[in-house]
């Protein structure tokens, strides 16, 4: 079965984050998720402004995903969409929460599965 | 306790700052000096929005900064002051002479600029900004997060961006 639907995202963050991320998705789903990675690696704000907005245009994505709340990405992300009202900016994106966005999860699910799956386990806990 | 570090950051407050220093730090306080910003208040609550409730944020002009130093350095709490480029680091440190030492923790690439560290890209004009910050007695110094080892300004200069 193919996916019905190709949604675009950006996923930016530090380090190999991104493309470390979006491999774990590629082999749980499959290529042609629809992702595509920004690091912030060497890059100053305006830097990394411009690789986010090259990204965005490029794929047609309205959807940013960060790494981190106070991360550099998301500070790009989050006056990014003050100029583009139809950017979305999601932070502290995790696994569970890209895998949910490529089956079709709208923001609000894709927020609600990842923080339902985070659990601490062991005994005693 | 005092203000434990003067950082120069062209990403000022991020997650080296707040998570990579912050925590082990455990900073109580930041200080960012950046004119504009001291007037943008969209700005100021983009920054406080990332940053832990424990940790403060004030967002001050250069000049108010200087005026504020006696206080900052007399705050029980441990404190970071941020500026985003070494101009601004500059103005602040040479109209306050109680200021000893500055850590470029954070300059990244843009035209004109060559890569010394894996965290430092310079302009020539920022070296000699540099150079003259050293020459008055400040002591320059490069680290991106703690566990990391302190450069001096000769390393830094000297470096071919593989350090």
């Amino acid at each position: 079965m193919m996916m019905s639907e190709r949604r675009a995202a950006v996923v930016a963050g530090h380090g190999r984050f991104a493309e470390g991320i979006i491999s774990a998705v590629a082999q749980v789903m499959g290529e042609g998720h629809g992702l595509v990675a920004v690091t912030n690696a060497d890059r100053t704000p305006e830097g990394i402004e411009q690789a986010i907005r090259e990204a965005l245009d490029r794929t047609g994505a309205t959807v940013l995903f960060t790494d981190l709340p106070a991360g550099s990405c998301t500070f790009v992300g989050a006056r990014l969409a003050r100029s583009v009202p139809a950017l979305h900016v999601v932070t502290g994106t995790s696994l569970p929460m890209l895998l949910s966005f490529v089956a079709g999860g709208t923001l609000e699910k894709v927020v609600e599965q990842a923080q339902a799956g985070i659990r601490v386990l062991g005994e005693g806990r | 306790m005092t203000l434990e570090l003067l950082r120069i950051d062209d990403r000022l407050i991020h997650g080296q700052v707040v998570v990579g220093w912050g925590q082990p730090c455990e900073i109580g306080f930041f200080v960012l000096v950046d004119d504009a910003i001291a007037g943008a208040a969209w700005e100021q609550e983009l920054y406080r929005m990332g940053t832990p409730p424990e940790m403060a944020i004030e967002f001050v002009t250069v000049a108010q900064a200087v005026q504020g130093l006696a206080r900052y350095q007399a705050d029980p709490r441990v404190g970071m002051l941020l500026t985003g480029d070494i101009e601004t680091m500059d103005r602040l440190t040479a109209a306050s002479p109680s200021l000893r030492q500055v850590t470029i923790g954070g300059l990244h690439m843009k035209p004109g600029r060559v890569q010394r560290m894996r965290y430092v890209f310079l302009s020539p004009a920022e070296e000699a900004r540099l150079q003259a910050m050293a020459a008055r007695g400040l002591t320059v110094v490069a680290q991106d997060v703690p566990s990391a080892p302190v450069m001096s300004l000769d390393e830094v200069l000297r470096g071919d961006g593989t350090a």
